[in-house]
């Protein structure tokens, strides 16, 4: 009777062992599907352009970036944010971000007459051709991929926190539900698709430009033609290419 | 034949013998160790591991597999061409219709099911329009205290043709940047010629004759030096002592003076 028993069921952990082979060739099948069909990642070297004058703070990007990935709602959890920086006639610069500039900016706290300059910045993940972060993860989760996208892997993630440390520009964060480090990923899924990133496609203002950087013609190869362009913390050779247009030299 | 087959296992048994026997034994442990280390390497190390890089390429598929939340406005132009040509025409044409809308993939896949906001609050056209001083100059803003407060938006600024109700005066039409800088200062009821000299064929040959701007402080003096009538609540100086050599718009932007509210 045992020995039935044990015919049996080793009968039918065979029969589910030729089930399972098919269905794991399916596996990496129906993974590439989400990309789109024929789209070939050394093609492309993506980048982005920020026009500062043409930002007005009204932070459609910093919530249409938090639907579209699925950022929490909470405050001090962003993939890309605004700064406003006030620059005052005499004393420290100010800058402020309540709640990223999602929910726009409330007056200034300074007093007109003591207000030398002041004006938007727009921030996310640089996505830099040498990253101090993907230089400290220890494990591997975070990396440029081949079409010159920084991306993190969520799944692989052990949490240490070093690349929040390693980041120059603060682009990164702990994401409470995922339980790893999330950023800006230019919405992969999305440009992959031919698609322009959320906050690209929601600026009311066109100050947020996307294209890419080798290839042209396309609207990135033409805000860098015509205009005088800076990156962020250029001393720290990390190469940003997130590249902002008529920048103040106070941006950190 | 024997000998000759013989003789390299003698010889290797030789060599073996004149290692030290703790050696011996050691090395077998070594061996373990080589043979654990590899075997625990290729359990450890996940199978897509350094396939393009020192990353899982499994990740990539992983950033690939969110599911999208916008839509794209070439998307909405499939249905929604009347619109969307007439958007194209006026200024809003730079926004998305998402944008304002929200994001519409799930209303293009099933557009009965899911409905898409109309956002027809005056909050929600301020979040732009508000005046803030950190706003690029010439950007139309209002000040929604004073800017009738109580209508919405809309009755007087349709979203998608959103001129201005009525049509640009003169100097408007070309120098709107202006137009809409002055109209955020203390100068918002003065008209263009009360300080520019414009002769009449600077409209045919804009660049051939140039207005001019004003050559004295007399016209500025006019409100703001101490002991004039005109303009109560201006700011006066002592036209004496203040400015040297200079005249006043060399140092004051009057299209928008540094002194404002």
């Amino acid at each position: 009777m045992t020995k039935n028993q044990t015919a049996q069921t080793r009968r039918e952990f065979l029969k589910r062992c030729l089930q399972i082979v098919p269905a794991a060739a399916l596996v990496p099948l129906s993974a590439q599907a989400f990309a789109a069909e024929g789209y070939d990642p050394t093609q492309h070297d993506y980048g982005m352009g920020i026009d500062v004058h043409k930002c007005i703070g009204c932070g459609l990007c910093v919530q249409a970036c938090k639907i579209e990935n699925q950022v929490p709602q909470q405050p001090f959890y962003f993939r890309t944010w605004i700064e406003r920086y006030t620059i005052p006639v005499e004393g420290e610069i100010l800058v402020d971000s309540p709640n990223g500039g999602s929910q726009g900016f409330p007056p200034n706290p300074l007093d007109p007459k003591e207000v030398m300059r002041t004006y938007f910045v727009p921030k996310l993940c640089n996505h830099c051709a040498k990253p101090p972060c993907v230089q400290v993860c220890p494990v591997g989760a975070t990396f440029v991929s081949r079409d010159g996208v920084v991306l993190m892997d969520p799944d692989y993630c052990i949490g240490c926190r070093y690349c929040i440390q390693a980041c120059p520009y603060g682009a990164r964060f702990m994401n409470p539900v995922t339980r790893a480090t999330d950023k800006c990923n230019f919405c992969y899924h999305r440009i992959t698709k031919g698609l322009l990133p959320a906050c690209v496609e929601v600026c009311p203002t066109q100050a947020r430009i996307f294209g890419e950087l080798t290839q042209r013609p396309n609207p990135l190869a033409r805000f860098r033609r015509v205009n005088k362009i800076q990156v962020l913390k250029p001393a720290l050779n990390t190469e940003p290419k997130v590249f902002y247009a008529n920048l103040d030299g106070e941006v950190r | 034949m024997k000998t000759a087959k013989t003789k390299p296992t003698k010889w290797f048994s030789e060599k073996l013998k004149s290692i030290p026997q703790q050696i011996r034994s050691l090395s077998v442990l070594g061996i373990i160790f080589v043979v654990m280390f590899l075997f625990g390497r290729k359990l450890l190390i996940p199978k897509t591991f350094g396939e393009y890089g020192y990353y899982r390429s499994v990740a990539v598929d992983l950033n690939l597999a969110v599911p999208a939340r916008y839509a794209g406005q070439q998307v909405c132009a499939e249905c929604h061409d009347d619109i969307m040509a007439v958007k194209n025409q006026h200024p809003h044409r730079t926004i998305a219709c998402e944008a304002c809308h929200g994001p519409g993939l799930a209303h293009t896949e099933a557009p009965d099911e899911h409905e898409l906001l109309v956002p027809e609050e005056r909050e929600f056209c301020i979040s732009c329009h508000a005046y803030n001083p950190s706003r690029p100059r010439g950007f139309p803003q209002i000040d929604s205290q004073t800017h009738h407060p109580s209508q919405p938006c809309m009755e007087c600024h349709p979203p998608h043709a959103p001129t201005l109700p009525h049509s640009p005066g003169e100097c408007r039409a070309c120098h709107s940047q202006v137009a809409t800088t002055l109209e955020e200062s203390h100068h918002q009821f003065m008209s263009c010629t009360d300080c520019h000299q414009v002769v009449a064929e600077h409209k045919i040959h804009p660049r051939e004759h140039i207005p001019a701007l004003p050559q004295s402080r007399e016209l500025c003096a006019d409100c703001h030096a101490e002991g004039r009538e005109a303009a109560v609540d201006a700011p006066r100086i002592d036209m004496a002592t203040h400015g040297g050599n200079y005249v006043c718009w060399q140092c004051h932007y009057p299209h928008f003076p540094e002194v404002q509210r």
